[in-house]
């Protein structure tokens, strides 16, 4: 019974995720083809960028990005409390403290750790903001994370202006904070040969943290907490959780770890908050909790996955296919992960629930037959 | 029923009245039967076409748009047109002659939000009267009413019989049904017990019919009450967000080894009771002891984790994670104690093992503690939830209507559990609509009506109907 359950279990579990793929391909075949494209030409093209080592650190470059905003995001998903305002928290943080790297000086690893908390400090305070009004007011998080989203970029454009924390880069027109000097850096990673590209140091830190967020949820008494609440706040309630403090708590929680974000780019690249700063990191970070389940293992697919359209999609041009196409891709595998999941997931309850009853009934008969032995 | 009657329908909770009505408004289907409308016989597959057949529903919870006004309201479903734009002058004009018609006047142009219960009421019977109902089925409409009200309900209802409408009135309020019906229908367990006419029965008869006249088997036992307070209320006062009394200067006291029980009809107070105990709800005054901890302001997971255990009243939104399996279910409520955790860390190990140690000493039938909650039957979800009450040794268990919705099996297993826990002495605070259990269990029971305690009884004296009749305030039990 066990193991026909765990095969039974292991074939769901690839069942949606491959359903999900085949779909997306169909669909943007469909498009390529609509639109007057060779299906196959686009996709060989793209997977034939995989084999650049130039594009392999680019890929993993932005999936480390990618993979923090997610997690961020699946923090508070996990107990559906939705923060959409990541993208704010992570510009504000990455803001404020690459303000804060250029203007001290500290032995190298204090000062990366007093930039990384800073940026985490930050980014927290600013969730924290969404959480309180909730908690107090009884707004939802939703509408006020997107609004101050745009009381952040309000905020960075004020800031970053000579005179206050910017100054101009040299060799260019662009302006940034004071760019952090060398004991503020975290050195890449040469793991990609051939190619001079480095890998973001970062990535070290985006696997502790989805390890940390693994461990957290699933092992200890507070992940049991918040996912007891998003599975069902009334029972969450009546078994002793206090929502008001998990609200404030998981809110700091999923902004510190959006103040990670900017992170990699910030130490590991621009060493400067300029104005060609990378945005919208948040809502790929949506996409993304959404593409994982908001399973850490399945983020970092998402994530990777999501690296490889970004990051190929240039070649599509070669092939006189609009390089915008990855977007329609982008947004149909959103689409039929959710749609794939949801089926495999009511296909397997209807599964569960007839083979409970087909074992008792089974019993039944076993129980009658003794009985009538007897 | 007859047209231009009244014709009502008693009977406890969970005697079979709502799924009556739903399959006489074409919610459910009936699985055997026959339906006659004028001796034609007819087939209800859905409201719309009950409606279409002249049969409205008031339900019982009101169903209005709030930030809609009176016109809206009464015309949303069935808007009239004209030139394809909505035609509310017309809708006006027919609102405003149903009104004076049958005495239902209500403002028009007023937003539902503004308007008091009663009001509510005249707009969703307007509701149905404007769609051409000539049977109106008005499911506890009193429950929410003031004696104000229901008197100007009733004056309604009067009017509306007089115009030939018949009407169908579902109630546990005896005195009330006896005021208004024509005919009286008593129903228990889903069977008609009995078709009586008001001037020919008293309330008391009413309620022995309700309830049914058959004593449970008196348990042949030993008190195993003591003198060692467990739990004890003081002035229990809560009132709504509108200042409502909710719980009215509630007080008693569960000793170890004793049951206490609470007799009612659902809605007066047990619910809110419950919650107060437990900590959900924060009282407006009074005080609540643990043994000789003062513990009214302590958090619910203070208070569970000082050894109160909670059966919820209702086990899917209360009690369980329905799409969790059963051994993370086994830790709601208990994640701060052993076996499920170690410090801040889950015990995965412990709690499994004392899961299965609940399915197999609580009988739960389940293929493996893996599967989901939301297979299993809902009375093998009851034995899981009493298992883990019952697991960590409590000093208190609040147990609402814990046997309810389980099969008679399952319902003596739990009965011998809270017995043996009682004899080891478990305080209990028992809240059932189930009086045979009330009166088996219960060394002390308490009646409750409208937020207060209203009158007590000896459970090994008691008869259901007297209980029943003080349970409906049409009389005090035998104290």
């Amino acid at each position: 019974m066990i193991g026909r359950f765990s095969i039974r279990g292991v074939a769901l579990s690839v069942a949606a995720p491959l359903l999900a793929i085949v779909f997306a391909l169909t669909v943007t075949s469909l498009v390529l083809l609509a639109t007057g494209n060779a299906p196959l030409g686009a996709f060989s093209t793209m997977l034939a960028q995989l084999e650049k080592p130039r594009i392999q650190v680019n890929i993993l470059n932005s999936a480390t990005t990618y993979y923090l905003s997610a997690i961020a995001v699946a923090i508070g998903f996990r107990m559906k409390l939705f923060n959409i305002g990541v993208d704010g928290q992570y510009r504000l943080a990455a803001m404020l403290a690459a303000a804060v790297g250029g203007a001290i000086a500290l032995p190298p690893v204090f000062h990366v750790a007093t930039i990384i908390l800073v940026a985490m400090f930050v980014g927290a305070l600013w969730a924290g903001i969404a959480a309180v009004l909730k908690v107090t007011r009884g707004i939802s998080e939703v509408i006020s994370t997107i609004m101050l989203n745009f009381i952040a970029t309000g905020i960075v454009a004020y800031l970053l202006a000579p005179g206050r924390l910017a100054v101009e880069i040299t060799g260019s027109n662009n302006i940034g904070t004071k760019v952090i000097p060398e004991s503020g850096r975290v050195p890449g990673l040469p793991i990609i040969p051939g190619t001079p590209n480095l890998v973001f140091g970062m990535i070290i830190m985006a696997i502790i943290v989805g390890v940390g967020y693994w461990f957290v949820i699933n092992r200890t008494r507070f992940g049991f907490d918040l996912r007891a609440t998003g599975a069902s706040e009334t029972a969450a309630v009546a078994s002793g959780v206090n929502v008001k403090k998990m609200i404030i708590v998981t809110m700091l929680l999923s902004g510190a770890v959006a103040g990670l974000v900017g992170m990699p780019q910030l130490l590991g690249d621009s060493y400067t908050y300029g104005l060609d700063f990378p945005t919208g990191l948040g809502f790929t970070g949506i996409a993304i909790a959404l593409l994982g389940r908001n399973n850490p293992i399945g983020i970092a697919f998402g994530a990777l996955l999501w690296s490889f359209l970004d990051n190929t999609s240039n070649s599509l041009e070669f092939d006189n296919v609009p390089k915008q196409t990855v977007l329609i891709m982008q947004g149909v595998i959103v689409l039929s992960v959710v749609i794939a999941y949801e089926l495999v997931r009511r296909y397997r309850i209807r599964m569960v629930a007839s083979d409970v009853g087909r074992q008792l009934d089974a019993e039944l008969v076993t129980t009658a037959a003794q009985g009538g032995s007897a | 029923m007859k047209r231009g009657s009244v014709h009502a329908i008693v009977g406890e909770n969970g005697a079979g009245k709502s799924t009556l009505m739903k399959i006489l408004y074409g919610m459910y289907r009936p699985d055997s039967g026959e339906i006659f409308i004028d001796g034609e016989p007819i087939t209800l597959s859905s409201p719309a076409v009950a409606i279409e057949l002249g049969i409205g529903m008031v339900h019982q919870h009101f169903q209005l748009a709030d930030n809609f006004t009176v016109l809206e309201n009464v015309v949303l479903g069935s808007e009239p047109t004209k030139g394809g734009r909505l035609d509310f002058a017309l809708a006006r004009q027919r609102i405003g002659d149903l009104g004076r018609q049958y005495g239902l006047e209500v403002d028009p142009d007023a937003l539902v939000e503004d308007l008091g219960v009663g009001d509510r009421q005249r707009v969703e019977i307007l509701k149905v009267l404007y769609r051409g109902a000539t049977t109106i089925i008005l499911d506890e409409p009193t429950a929410v009413l003031v004696p104000q009200e229901v008197d100007e309900l009733f004056g309604a209802l009067l009017e509306l019989k007089q115009q030939g409408l018949s009407i169908i009135f579902i109630s546990h309020k005896l005195d009330e049904v006896r005021r208004v019906a024509d005919d009286i229908t008593v129903i228990r367990r889903g069977t008609t017990v009995a078709t009586v006419k008001p001037a020919d029965v008293n309330s008391r008869q009413l309620a022995e019919l309700m309830v049914g006249s058959e004593l449970p088997t008196p348990e042949t036992r030993e008190s195993t009450v003591t003198d060692v307070d467990v739990l004890v209320v003081k002035g229990l006062t809560l009132h709504d967000s509108v200042g409502r009394g909710l719980l009215t200067d509630i007080s008693l006291a569960v000793h170890s080894g004793e049951v206490v029980g609470i007799a009612g009809v659902e809605g007066n107070g047990q619910a809110e009771l419950v919650e107060a105990i437990m900590g959900m709800r924060t009282p407006t005054a009074g005080e609540i002891h643990l043994g000789s901890d003062d513990i009214t302001t302590w958090s619910t997971r203070q208070r569970r984790g000082a050894g109160v255990a909670y059966i919820p009243e209702d086990r899917t939104r209360h009690g369980l994670l329905q799409d969790s399996p059963l051994w993370e279910n086994r830790m709601l409520g208990h994640q701060t104690q052993p076996p499920n955790a170690r410090g801040i860390l889950l015990d995965r190990k412990g709690a499994k093992a004392d899961t299965q140690r609940i399915v197999d000493e609580f009988d739960v039938r389940t293929p493996s503690i893996d599967v989901l909650a939301s297979a299993l039957s809902g009375g093998n979800q009851q034995k899981l939830i009493v298992g883990r009450e019952m697991s960590g040794d409590p000093r208190l268990l609040i147990a609402s209507h814990p046997t309810r919705g389980v099969d008679v099996g399952a319902q003596s297993d739990i009965w011998d559990h809270l017995r043996a826990a009682r004899a080891a002495g478990l305080a209990v605070l028992l809240i059932s609509a189930d009086l045979d259990e009330l009166i088996g269990l219960s060394d002390a029971i308490v009646v409750m009506l409208r937020g207060e305690l209203v009158a007590t009884a000896d459970p090994a004296t008691v008869t259901p109907e007297q209980l029943g009749s003080a349970m409906t305030g049409a009389g005090g039990a035998g104290a």
